[in-house]
């Protein structure tokens, strides 16, 4: 019954692709033998534990990392997540970034990085909105393009004399707002 | 005592209650970990100081909280630049290295100087021995742009527990207190002389004194004459 059994499973193999599924197009170097670069139902990638991948890696549709990653990711219109076990050395390029393993490196999302409990970053993160759980590790600077919240975007342009900017003098005065006895 | 306690070993009844010894210890080495909201009248200021400035740059000595980087990142749309003196104050003492703090905050910050429209300096100071302070606070001046300012909380009560407090922005008008282990108390409290010599580089524009106990004084840096 057993051997029978055994067999069954054999004939029946899932053949799951060893090769990286359309996300790592350059330079994937397995560290075991068999990347474990599985594509779930959706377009969602995720690249396991034991997978090193060194150089860059891009592609267009979500990916989710539980191994390492050194050189540049670009998932431009997509959402990255480093997994627990995730470790990553690179410059990181996104829609939405997550964080629950380690990033060393510059993090840039058009939309959204958000930093879980235990995850980690070391380095400059560039997003409209950042979060960062408490019990998280964040180590550099935080650009936070102004979302919308107030105040005229800056002008790069030469400033040819504009009537509509609002009075900013030189010399800042603190608003008269409340100040509370 | 010593013979008993071996001879309880032996019999494995103190097993337990070592680990509950050692529970104890842990405890009172950590003591206890609050968390209040206080009114604050020096953030809104410091807010508004920052208002006039064009994407400033905002360096926060304190731990990483996240909603502050949201508030200020939202309120300024500024770049704020997490150093985490505390952990480096922590880090010398696990090493015993303490005096060799001044030299190391003169060459801590990377920042050119004159690059930094603003500092949340906290209540760090306290924590700092008078040479590695005004270390600091030399670094801090020089970092600072005209008319840059700098926030600074100064405890006016001797308090020797062993924690550092997390201030996290509630809004303009409230911080919340929140406290976590440390490795070093608070040294002393600064008289308002101590702090203007520590900053005497810079303009006192604000100063008040809160019921928290704490001392919040708003600092900046004058422009250049002529």
């Amino acid at each position: 019954m057993w051997k029978r059994d055994e067999s069954v499973k054999r004939a029946t193999p899932p053949a799951q692709t060893p090769a990286a599924t359309s996300a790592a197009p350059v330079a994937a170097v397995p560290a075991a033998s068999e990347p474990r670069t599985q594509q779930l139902g959706r377009d969602n990638v995720s690249i396991g534990k034991s997978v090193i991948i060194k150089g860059e890696l891009s592609g267009s549709e979500d990916l989710t990392i539980e191994g390492h990653v050194e050189g540049r990711i670009d998932l431009k219109d997509n959402v990255l997540t480093i997994g627990p076990n995730g470790k990553i050395k690179a410059e990181v390029f996104a829609k939405a970034v997550v964080v629950l393993g380690e990033v060393t490196g510059n993090v840039t999302a058009s939309e959204k990085v958000d930093i879980r409990d235990n995850g980690s970053v070391d380095g400059d993160i560039a997003s409209p909105r950042v979060a960062i759980a408490e019990g998280a590790h964040f180590r550099g600077a935080v650009d936070m393009q102004r979302a919308g919240a107030k105040a005229p975007a800056p002008v790069p342009v030469p400033v040819p004399a504009k009537p509509s900017a609002p009075a900013a003098p030189g010399l800042p005065q603190p608003q008269a707002q409340k100040v509370g006895a | 005592m010593a013979d008993a306690r071996s001879l309880t070993d032996l019999f494995g009844i103190l097993g337990p209650r070592r680990a509950a010894d050692a529970a104890a210890v842990v405890a009172s080495s950590v003591t206890q970990v609050t968390e209040a909201s206080y009114p604050t009248k020096a953030l809104q200021k410091f807010v508004s100081c920052l208002h006039g400035a064009d994407h400033p740059l905002l360096l926060d000595l304190g731990p990483v909280v996240g909603s502050n980087v949201t508030f200020f990142g939202e309120q300024l749309g500024c770049r704020i630049r997490v150093e985490d003196v505390a952990d480096d104050i922590d880090r010398h003492v696990k090493d015993g290295t303490l005096e060799q703090l001044p030299a190391y905050f003169a060459a801590r910050f990377t920042q050119a100087p004159g690059s930094v429209d603003g500092i949340l300096c906290w209540d760090i100071l306290d924590y700092l021995d008078q040479p590695a302070a005004q270390a600091l606070a030399t670094a801090l001046c020089r970092l600072l742009k005209a008319d840059g300012c700098l926030l600074g909380l100064f405890s006016t009560a001797e308090t020797r527990e062993r924690v550092y407090t997390k201030y996290v922005v509630v809004d303009e008008s409230t911080l919340r207190y929140r406290t976590y282990p440390a490795l070093r108390q608070r040294q002393r409290s600064l008289l308002n002389g101590d702090i203007i010599k520590l900053f005497k580089d810079l303009r006192v524009t604000d100063s008040f004194l809160m019921k928290s106990k704490l001392r919040e004084m708003l600092f900046r840096k004058p422009a250049p004459r002529g």
